[in-house]
Order: structure tokens, then sequence, then C-alpha cells
């Protein structure tokens, strides 16, 4: 699926992470959380890929495999064509600047006693890329690009509100030059109105400085006015993947439709065209062993329970594949379109 | 309508010129200034808008729960007609659970995690009423869980909450908050905790309760689908006031007042990749210094000279559609105003 014969940005192929669940005070191990299973996906260089799902679905852990804060059981990931699973020493110290994580919650992600050019200015530092009044120089000039300033530049995260919080995050981020963000829900913590300023400012730098986005979000609107294409995750697995407007018109799978119908529509008199599913979401401890949307899904035949559906091309469109034993090819009305 | 005939009807829950403050080491926080809304019986009102405008301050002050020095410092809170700011500690400990009942964002914090949660539904029912047995109050209990389609309650009720998923203890939180059948429920950010098939599934209960157990709600949210799918009637706030209230459908269909109208604009919904998002410029005001006039006036790209002096009374547009905007001072076809 490479773009064209170029090399894509990145490439994860048949990832599995697994996390042993520990419990109690002896810490006893109470089982494996498979919270990646076998996730391939490949990103070109400069598109924005969105990951969606409901929590637990393993979209954070999949973007924390990719910087190498989750343990990778199988699989491979390449970086501009090099694997980064397991690097040490200087090339994953390379990686550390390249890939970049901003997190969700924009106040417990920035440390409290340090200022602004500390917090931004530190990756500089780690790196070596700068040093004295040099370093000032670059951190105002990155705050400048994220739409703060010169009187921001000595004063605490504790004086800023989450949208400016999440501009001194990006700005830490941006001032190594990486290019992948891997943003997990980078605007969930924030209002409206300071959500749609900071997705502005996101596009805005995407085209600035070049960068490849993986955003993780389980917003569906968001998703949709961001990515180019969007995949969505149910219990570690990739259920979904195509081109953004393609998915959200004719979404394949019983999971992406439920997803998509369980949206609030803004107009109060619209038809509830909603489909609720019973139940919750298994836990990824113990998986069933077909299809892992199989206990809940509306459309479940006998063969769901058995076998598990692999990714595959089901219409006329290449780009758009989905893993369901029996996929909706017509399209579907979703609330408020 | 006009002035005359919304004081005389009769509502289940009445609040005027409502204010709330703060003192605080850097200066008083003008929470709340001057907020008016009315809640009739069996009605769904929402209570919309961002962080720090006040929404969740309002919830508090109806149950008389600011905690000092925080202080409701002016206003009026007529509960079936009863004045809850003169009320005494002993009646408001009275009405709280069994009359104004409160759901909470995130139900594990508000369920006591070491009590079955079974026992916490009951204990609702048997602090409110002394003459219950125990018996009789987990059988009420148990009911109500199974009311709240959850699935085999009497095993549910069993269980601890930290035994629950994030959706089943909200259930349990609303089984608790409605045993009592209180005449009010406060819902706070009931589903923002939630997964979205999981919300779902709670708006679409709230729905079938509403018809089944006749209680008012007043839904406090951010999220506006939200608003629109449970809602009758809505108050935007903003800055600790209310800017605008009407019908559901026409404060989301017809928003009269600039910042619900930039508030709906900014979105994400059918808004082409290549197009940027609408935002509000500026930021909201600090309460400490809250500005003179119209609070939305520094962000508004309509403001006139007296929006910066003066703060705008609520005008009456259509039926019911009441707008703090100087904008549509004598616009309406029934020109009212709220005292």
């Amino acid at each position: 699926m490479s773009d064209n014969g170029t090399q894509p940005l990145l490439e994860i192929r048949d990832l599995t992470v697994h996390v042993a669940l520990r419990e109690g005070l002896l810490q006893r191990n109470r089982g494996v959380v498979q919270a990646v299973n076998g996730v391939s996906l490949v990103l070109a260089r400069g598109e924005i890929f969105g990951l969606v799902g409901e929590s637990g679905c393993g979209k954070t852990t999949l973007g924390r495999a990719v910087v190498g804060l989750a343990p990778v059981l199988s699989g491979t990931i390449r970086f501009a064509g090099e694997s980064v699973i397991g690097v040490t020493g200087r090339a994953a110290k390379d990686r550390a600047r390249r890939i970049q994580l901003i997190f969700q919650d924009p106040y417990s992600s920035l440390h409290p006693r340090k200022t602004v050019r500390d917090l931004v200015g530190v990756g500089l530092k780690l790196h070596g890329l700068a040093r004295g009044y040099e370093i000032d120089e670059r951190v105002l000039a990155v705050l400048e690009g994220v739409g703060l300033g010169l009187d921001h530049l000595y004063r605490y995260a504790h004086e800023f509100s989450g949208g400016q919080r999440q501009r001194i995050a990006l700005a830490r981020a941006l001032i190594l030059k990486p290019e992948l963000l891997i943003l997990d829900e980078p605007t969930s913590a924030l209002d409206v109105s300071v959500q749609a300023q900071t997705l502005n400012l996101l596009k805005e730098l995407r085209r600035q400085f070049d960068l490849t986005y993986l955003f993780i979000s389980h917003n569906l609107g968001v998703v949709r006015y961001m990515s180019r294409r969007t995949g969505v995750m149910y219990l570690g697995h990739i259920v979904e993947m195509g081109a953004t407007e393609e998915l959200f018109r004719r979404p394949q799978h019983p999971y992406t439709r439920v997803l998509l119908s369980a949206l609030p529509s803004l107009d109060p008199e619209a038809p509830s065209r909603r489909r609720v599913l019973t139940g919750e979401p298994p836990t990824p401890i113990n998986p069933p062993p077909g299809c892992p949307f199989a206990p809940r899904c509306p459309d479940v035949e006998e063969i769901c329970g058995r076998e598990k559906p692999v990714l595959l091309r089901r219409s006329s469109d290449p780009t758009h594949v989905c893993a369901c034993h029996f996929p909706q090819l017509n399209e579907q009305k979703t609330n408020g379109k | 309508m006009n002035a005359e005939a919304s004081v005389a009807e009769d509502f289940l829950l009445d609040v005027r010129n409502l204010e709330v403050e703060f003192p605080t080491l850097r200066g008083t926080i003008h929470a709340l200034q001057g907020v008016t809304f009315q809640l009739r019986r069996r009605e769904t009102l929402g209570l919309a808008g961002e962080t720090g405008c006040g929404k969740s301050v309002t919830a508090l002050a109806i149950l008389r729960l600011i905690s000092p020095p925080g202080r409701i410092r002016r206003g009026v809170i007529l509960f079936e007609g009863r004045d809850l700011i003169a009320a005494s500690e002993a009646e408001m400990r009275d009405l709280r659970g069994s009359q104004i009942s409160m759901i909470l964002q995130e139900p594990k914090m508000s369920l006591n995690p070491v009590i079955r949660v079974g026992d916490q539904v009951a204990e609702t029912l048997l602090v409110h009423d002394r003459t219950l047995s125990r018996r009789a109050a987990k059988d009420q209990a148990i009911e109500m869980l199974a009311t709240l389609d959850i699935p085999d309650p009497h095993r549910i009720a069993r269980r601890y909450p930290h035994e629950l998923s994030g959706g089943m203890a909200q259930r349990v939180m609303i089984a608790m908050m409605l045993v009592t059948r209180p005449k009010l429920l406060i819902a706070d950010e009931p589903t923002s905790a939630l997964d979205v098939t999981i919300q779902a599934q709670i708006l679409e209960l709230m729905k079938a309760l509403k018809r089944e157990i006749n209680t008012a709600v007043l839904l406090i949210t951010h999220d506006l689908g939200v608003m629109a799918e449970t809602c009758d009637r809505v108050a935007v706030m903003y800055a600790g006031s209310v800017v605008e209230k009407g019908p559901v459908t026409t404060v989301l269909r017809r928003p009269r007042h600039p910042y619900t109208q930039g508030l709906l604009r900014t979105i994400p919904n059918d808004v082409a990749q290549d197009q940027p998002l609408f935002s509000i410029r500026g930021q909201v005001p600090s309460l400490l210094q809250p500005p003179i006039g119209c609070a939305f006036a520094p962000r508004c790209d309509q403001a006139m000279p007296e929006c910066a002096e003066t703060v705008p009374p609520q005008y009456g547009l259509e039926v019911d559609h009441h707008v703090a905007c100087f904008l549509h001072r004598g616009t309406g076809s029934t020109y009212s105003q709220i005292p």
C-alpha cells in the first residue's frame, strides 16, 4: 500500500503488543492484556492518519509502541525504512527526536515547576542541538509559531489555560524538528471553541513544517475533519480502514456503522437512526477466539465466533479494507448528515 | 408570553438573578453574575457552556452545596415555591437526595468504594425514610437497577464499584439518584466520561426514563449533540450569565446570540477538510474582573459601544426564546423582559 512506490514514513506490520497484567500485593501475573493484535498500518510522508476507537481498543498503546513505550511481542515497525523496535543508544535518541508524542492531558504532561523556556528548550539540551542564548532564540521562534510569545517565556504551566498548554506541548515537540507527530487525543481535554483553534493550528503546522500525523481520537467528527485516511480499532484490531470520506459515507464494518450512528445529532428533530449496542466491550485480557466484535455484533452469524475475519478489500475502492465476514456495502445514513 | 405570565406560571424551579462569588487571595471570583432561568415540571432543561462558565456552580448553588468561603451573594432559588436560599440546613438535607438528586460526571468517584452498590442504592432510601425496613429498601433498589436495564440486578447489587465498568457504574449512580423518585434530577455531564457506544446506551435510557418516571432534569453538558437529543429547552451560559435560552430546536437551529452562533460553528461537523474551522477569537474573560458590560463583548464581532458599558437584559424574541444581546432590542414580535 505504499504510495506510488515512494518509501512510507511509518510502516507497521503485524504488530502485536501484549502487556502482562499484574495485580495485588505480590504483583502476581493475572493474565495478558492483548492490547494490540496483528495491526498493520502504513503512513505516507505528509499525511494525517486518523485512528479511532473506544477506550481500551489499543489505539494509545499502538502510538506508544511506535515511540518505544510499549513492549512489542512481534511484528515490525519501520520508520523511514529502518526498524525502530528495540533500538538503543544513538538510534533510539535519533528516533526520540524524529517522532514526538503529544499527550491528551496538557495539565499533567507539563512539569509544574519549570518555566516555559525550560519546558520547551529541554529537548534541545538533551539532544545537544543548542546551548545558551541560542536556546532562548529557538524557543522564542517556536513559541511564536504556535501563537505564544516573549511574555510567556518565563511563566509556569499552571498560569496557562488548557489550550495554551497544548500549544506549549506542541512547541516542545516542534522545536526538535520532528517528522512524525503522534497526537493522542490532543483536543479531548479542551472546550469546543479552543478545540477549533487547536485543530486549525495543527493543520497549519503540518503544512509549515511538512509533518506527518498519527492522529488518535475517539471523536469521529474531529477525525473526519482532520485525517486523510482513517482506521477503526476494536479490541486490539484494526477492523476497518480507508479514505476518511469513503469510510464515513460507506462504512462496511458493523462496528463502524454503530460507532457512526451513536453520535448525537445537532438537529433536535432529526430522526434517530441509532443502533444501540448491548453490553460492553469485552476486555482485551481474554478476547473472543473469532471476530473480536462478534459478542456484541448486531449482525453476528455462526462463523463469526469461530473464524477471525481478515482485513480485505470488499468494494471497488482499493484503499478501503474491512475485517468482517459480512461487510455491508450499501451507504449508511448517519446522524445529522 | 409576557413577563407577568411567566412570573405567575407554576415552575418547579425558578432561579432569579443568582449571584455566587468565591473570595480568593487574588480577589473575588464572580462565578455567577445574575443567572435567571426556569424549569417546568417533567421538563429537561440543558445548561450548556464551556469550562468555567458557571454551569456546575449553578447546580451546586441550587443544592446549597457551595463550599465556604464561596457564597450565594444575591438571588432567589424557588423550588416548588419554597425559597431554598432561606431554607435551613436541616431542610436542605431533607430535600437533597429525596426531592432533588444529582448525578456527577465520574460515577466511580461518587460511589463509596467499600460498600456494595446495592446497599448504596438502598441507603438513599433509608436515609430519607426511617420507617422503611432494610429488606424493603433493598428490594426497591434492585427493582430500580432492573429499570435501568442492568442485567442480572441481584448479582450486580452485590458488587463493589471497582468491579463495574464505567457505563454500569453510571447506571448504578442514576439508580441511586432516581430510587427516591425525586422531582428534580440534576445531571452534571453524565455521559462525558463514557465511550460513544456507552453514551448512546445511557442517552437512550435517559429518554426512556423521562417518559416513565416523570422527573424534571437539569442537564449540564458541554456537548451540544447530547443536548439536542435529550433536552426540551436549553440555556446557554457564558462567563457566569445566561446569554440565550429557549426551546432546543429554536436555539440550535436559529441561535440569536453571537456566542451561541459562534459555539455552534466551532463544531467540526460537515466542515470540508480544506476549510479552516471557525473559531471565536480571544479568550474567556477572567471572572476576577469580569467585563463591565456584556461579558462576550470583547470577543464579539458585532459589538457596539454600549455593549462594553451596560449588561444587556434578556430580550424576548419568539415564544419562550430569550437573548441577552443588544442586537435584539425590540426586534422580537413579542417584546418582553424577564426582570
